[in-house]
């Protein structure tokens, strides 16, 4: 249960090798009170890793485990939130997972489209398996990674932008019709975030760490359903941005 | 039975969460229902809950099932040993606006009257004459209890079945019926003498010197106080007036007790109009600098010299209870209270000047000695000393009180789960060192695990 202070005792992370939900799950271990940490993901050694953090993270009195989980297979996501729930009550299901594809996926029908699978397609089935799971519980957290990106697609980001923008409307209108069940959706938009996924890339202006990412969420938990940006400068941004006629937005150097 | 989902909150308004709702008629329809949950029909399981005054989640039940009590209120006539038998969601103020004027009083009444009596049984609250009259646990001659197979059971002090139920926090099963031993009394009134004393020694010896002479003492105390003036205190002292004083404004008894009927007497308690409270109060007046003015001017409204001045019980009991609603007043992130209990008087100077260094935004915090424990596993007050901190539901405020409750639990003492709305799982087995006990008498009463609340989940309690 959360408790009056708003700090969880249990997680489940779907994309359990995110350097975002790492950093979520360390800032949830903070207040205290964590003492269940159910990390979803493909196995492999980032998996290892982020349970042993984990391990280390929750001390003495916190359980962690893995579970098996692939966001290609949503044949298979009802069973993996089930299992997840079978050990008590959830309060947190972070969505995590999603893939950042370069030029040549974009350009390349299938790789496309499997980002499309991975990112929206089995983020839909995960959430919707989640969505029941805590509608019964009649308590919980959603809180589901979108990005600034599903905004407004760039020119240069247009795949990953749109694969975003369905999520991030899947999960608020999900939000919205769990309304008094005791269910919250935090939709969360990060901007460029330094992570794993964007090494490489140059950095854009706004961008925050992983760990800001985290304490947006952990602050946003128990605190109703709602979009957060992060940093928070970028909603007034954006909101600018939106407005720009397309052909002086596609000449943004962005 | 009119069953709806609903949001429902704790006191504090800090803990939130929906349950499907229904009010139940009588004890065979609480049977019914607990039947038919047995039977696999409430996952979710299912909990009483009376005028929700626990001020965290013990009166929550998230996704399931909460039986509200507010349509057992049968109140039996009074018997000549001062016995009565009332349904549980009667209220102690309700018994009371029953029996003062027949000249009976409820032995405890916790700081609302708005308490039912299902509730105080579950918490085994206490109130200001503990250090004489124990909790209500040791005032109750029997319950009547659905327990978790459906069957309707009378259970008495004694039993093995009453040390689960008495302080159970209303997992054990749904008590229907109390019947409770009431004392007599002879005015409605109470003479009350106030005084106030200027440091943490002398509030703790001015009420040790008052538990000798007064049955109901507690003092309002200063947290934000600093360095000398650290645990001042308001001391209040009081008894029932008897016949042989003049009370200015209550009227004493003439003819004897009466137990069933028309009252024997003019005397009667009546609570007044009550106030609404101020739909919400800004943020910043809840800072630790206006908390500190306005504990400030308590202080010094308070009369230097003792002064002694008679009061009805509804203003000396029950003084909040004339803001309708005072608990909005902390706005949209609620409050919580901080209530512990522990024998050495160290612990109660070191929670002090915890909370007076680190500015934590109290108001008036309650301090009350305790007289011996009752011994029922959960049951929270023990020998020694009680203090009860209302502060803003704040996270910052999360690591200073964990230092708290880490201090009350090196020194043996423990928390109040009528109160606890954010302790952490792994002190409570220190803190109630029966707990395994009472566990195992609990599932007795509870073999298919039915009675479940917010509160056992997060303490992981059953």
């Amino acid at each position: 249960m959360l408790d009056a202070l708003r700090s969880p005792q249990s997680v489940l992370v779907l994309g359990a090798s995110s350097d975002i939900a790492q950093a979520t799950v360390a800032a949830l271990a903070r207040r205290g009170r964590l003492d269940r940490v159910v990390l979803a993901g493909r196995p492999g050694p980032r998996r290892d890793a982020a349970v042993q953090k984990a391990t280390s993270e929750v001390g003495r009195r916190g359980v962690v485990r893995a579970l098996d989980f692939d966001a290609t297979r949503p044949d298979e996501h009802e069973a993996v939130v089930a299992e997840a729930f079978a050990d008590g009550d959830v309060d947190v299901v972070l969505l995590a997972f999603g893939v950042l594809p370069d030029a040549a996926t974009a350009a390349a029908p299938d790789a496309a489209a499997a980002v499309v699978t991975t990112n929206f397609t089995g983020a839909v089935s995960a959430l919707t398996a989640s969505a029941a799971r805590l509608r019964a519980q009649g308590h919980g957290t959603m809180v589901v990674l979108s990005s600034v990106a599903g905004e407004r697609p760039r020119r240069s980001n247009y795949l990953y932008g749109a694969t975003k923008a369905g999520l991030d409307a899947f999960a608020t209108g999900l939000g919205d019709d769990l309304a008094g069940t005791g269910v919250e959706v935090v939709v969360v938009r990060p901007g460029f975030v330094r992570t794993s996924m964007t090494a490489g890339l140059g950095p854009a202006p706004l961008s925050v760490d992983a760990s800001d990412v985290a304490e947006a969420v952990v602050a946003a938990v128990g605190g109703g359903t709602r979009t957060v940006w992060v940093p928070g400068a970028l909603r007034l941004v954006m909101s600018v941005l939106r407005h720009l006629p397309r052909a002086v937005f596609r000449r943004l150097p962005i | 039975m009119n069953t709806g989902t609903q949001r429902l909150s704790g006191w504090g308004r800090a803990n939130t969460s929906p349950a499907l709702v229904s009010h139940e008629e009588s004890t065979a329809a609480v049977a019914a229902l607990v039947r038919s949950a047995a039977a696999g029909g409430l996952p979710r399981g299912i909990l009483a809950r009376g005028l929700g005054r626990s001020y965290g989640d013990a009166a929550l039940n998230a996704g399931g099932r909460v039986v509200r009590t507010d349509r057992l209120t049968a109140i039996g006539d009074v018997q000549p040993d001062g016995t009565v038998e009332v349904g549980s969601g009667v209220s102690i103020a309700e018994l009371l606006r029953h029996v003062v004027p027949r000249g009976w009083f409820v032995p405890v009444t916790p700081g609302t009257g708005h308490v039912t009596l299902g509730g105080a049984v579950a918490a085994d609250v206490h109130g200001k004459n503990h250090h004489r009259e124990g909790s209500v646990g040791r005032h109750v001659v029997r319950l009547q209890l659905v327990d978790g197979t459906g069957e309707v059971r009378t259970v008495s002090p004694g039993d093995p079945a009453y040390g689960a139920v008495v302080g159970g926090m209303g997992l054990s099963g749904i008590v229907t019926k109390v019947t409770l031993r009431l004392r007599p009394i002879s005015s409605a009134t109470l003479t009350v003498r106030t005084t106030r004393t200027a440091d943490l020694d002398a509030t703790m010896s001015a009420l040790q010197e008052a538990d000798r002479t007064h049955r109901y003492t507690v003092a309002w105390l200063d947290t934000l106080a600093k360095g000398s003036g650290l645990g001042r205190a308001v001391l209040t002292a009081g008894d029932h007036t008897t016949s042989g004083e003049a009370p200015r404004g209550g009227v004493p008894v003439g003819g004897g007790h009466s137990t069933a009927g028309e009252p024997a007497s003019s005397i009667a308690y009546s609570p007044g109009r009550s106030l609404p409270a101020p739909p919400w109060v800004p943020s910043a007046l809840l800072s630790p600098t206006t908390m500190r003015a306005f504990n400030e001017a308590y202080f010094r409204a308070a009369p230097a010299r003792p002064r002694v001045t008679t009061e009805s019980i509804a203003s000396f009991f029950h003084p909040l209870d004339v803001v309708r609603g005072w608990n909005r007043m902390y706005g949209r992130p609620g409050f919580l209270q901080h209530q512990f209990a522990v024998a050495d008087p160290q612990c109660l100077r070191a929670v002090l000047e915890l909370f007076s260094r680190e500015r934590v935004p109290g108001f008036l915090a309650v301090l009350k000695r305790f007289g011996p424990s009752s011994g029922l596993p959960l049951s929270f007050p023990t020998a020694g000393w009680t203090l009860a901190t209302d502060v803003p539901a704040s996270p910052q405020l999360g690591p200073v009180l964990d230092r708290a409750d880490e201090l009350v639990a090196s020194y043996g003492g423990r928390l109040y789960l009528a109160k606890d709305s954010r302790m952490r799982p792994e002190l409570l087995p220190a803190m109630y060192p029966d707990l395994d006990h009472w566990r195992q008498e609990r599932a007795l009463l509870d073999p298919h695990h039915l009675f479940v609340s917010d509160l056992s989940r997060r303490l992981h309690l059953c």
